[in-house]
């Protein structure tokens, strides 16, 4: 299997990932994963925005997918802690976000994610945790 | 205190239309002055890892995300738009697969324009949690009329 389709078996096999929609794209190591507005995804009706939970999920689900490409694990990254920082509104369209492993141990990784939606350089959100890692 | 019906009854009401407290399956459980306790029912769809059936941290944060909101609803006592600025979440454990998680937020201080709040969100016991999280909000809109403590037709 490619990465691409290994990245692509991997969400399709967690069905949370299905419930957000969320699918991923590989170009060499650098994986962008993308979350296509859907109507569920919304928090606040009037405005309308994506729910700030659902920007966190994304985000967290970045940082896991970018550590199970780094490490070929045999087991699934575990959060440990996790900061959200809210710059923008998630607006009802398509969103993107990305991942840099800062530093991968032995036993925890620390993770910078970043979401966008029209331009990179206008992020709506970005989180930095740390999480379990097992050595594949 | 048991929590004024005006209020309760707005925050069900913006509950019911929130498109992912209802995909969710959100649910009230209870709220007082400051604090609210919500409910997300166990669902093979939010599993995030399917080895484990454990559900997904992000079913989690969402949870705490939109508990903390509703507890600075019922801090402010009127309906006013928030803005979630930072949201800060510890992983205790995973929740126990096919038990459903609550989640308890306080409100504990509000200013002008700011509320901190911190949560706890667990499966059996709120004192053994799933993970905590700690919040602050941006008031990003002026009150709405504040509701007054006894609601219009309770008096009687």
């Amino acid at each position: 299997m490619s990465p691409s389709e290994q990245l692509a078996a991997t969400l399709a096999r967690i069905p949370y990932a299905r419930f957000l929609g969320v699918r991923g794209e590989l170009a060499g190591d650098e994986m962008t994963l993308i979350m296509p507005f859907s109507e569920h995804l919304i928090g606040n009706a009037h405005l309308p925005a994506i729910h700030g939970g659902v920007i966190g999920a994304f985000l967290e689900m970045t940082a896991l997918a970018q550590l199970s490409i780094a490490q070929g694990l045999s087991r699934q990254p575990k959060p440990i802690d996790v900061t959200v920082e809210y710059l923008r509104s998630g607006r009802p369209v398509e969103s993107y976000a990305r991942a840099q492993i800062k530093r991968l141990g032995r036993r925890v990784a620390n993770v910078r994610v970043e979401a966008w939606q029209e331009a990179r350089s206008r992020p709506i959100a970005a989180l930095h945790g740390h999480f379990h890692v097992t050595p594949g | 205190m048991a929590l004024n019906p005006v209020i309760e009854a707005m925050v069900l009401k913006s509950m019911r239309n929130c498109p992912q407290a209802v995909a969710i399956g959100m649910e009230m459980v209870s709220m007082d002055e400051a604090t609210a306790t919500l409910r997300a029912p166990y669902k093979a769809e939010l599993v995030g890892d399917p080895d484990t059936g454990v559900i997904a941290g992000g079913v989690v944060t969402t949870l705490l995300d939109h508990t903390c909101g509703q507890a600075v609803m019922a801090a402010l006592r009127a309906p006013t738009p928030i803005a979630t600025l930072d949201l800060r979440i510890d992983y205790m454990r995973a929740a126990e697969p096919g038990l459903d998680i609550h989640a308890q937020a306080h409100c504990y201080k509000l200013t002008h324009s700011v509320a901190f709040v911190r949560a706890t969100a667990y499966d059996r016991d709120v004192a053994d949690p799933v993970a905590t999280a700690q919040a602050v909000f941006m008031i990003t809109g002026a009150a709405g009329a504040p509701i007054p403590d006894t609601a219009p037709g309770d008096a009687a």
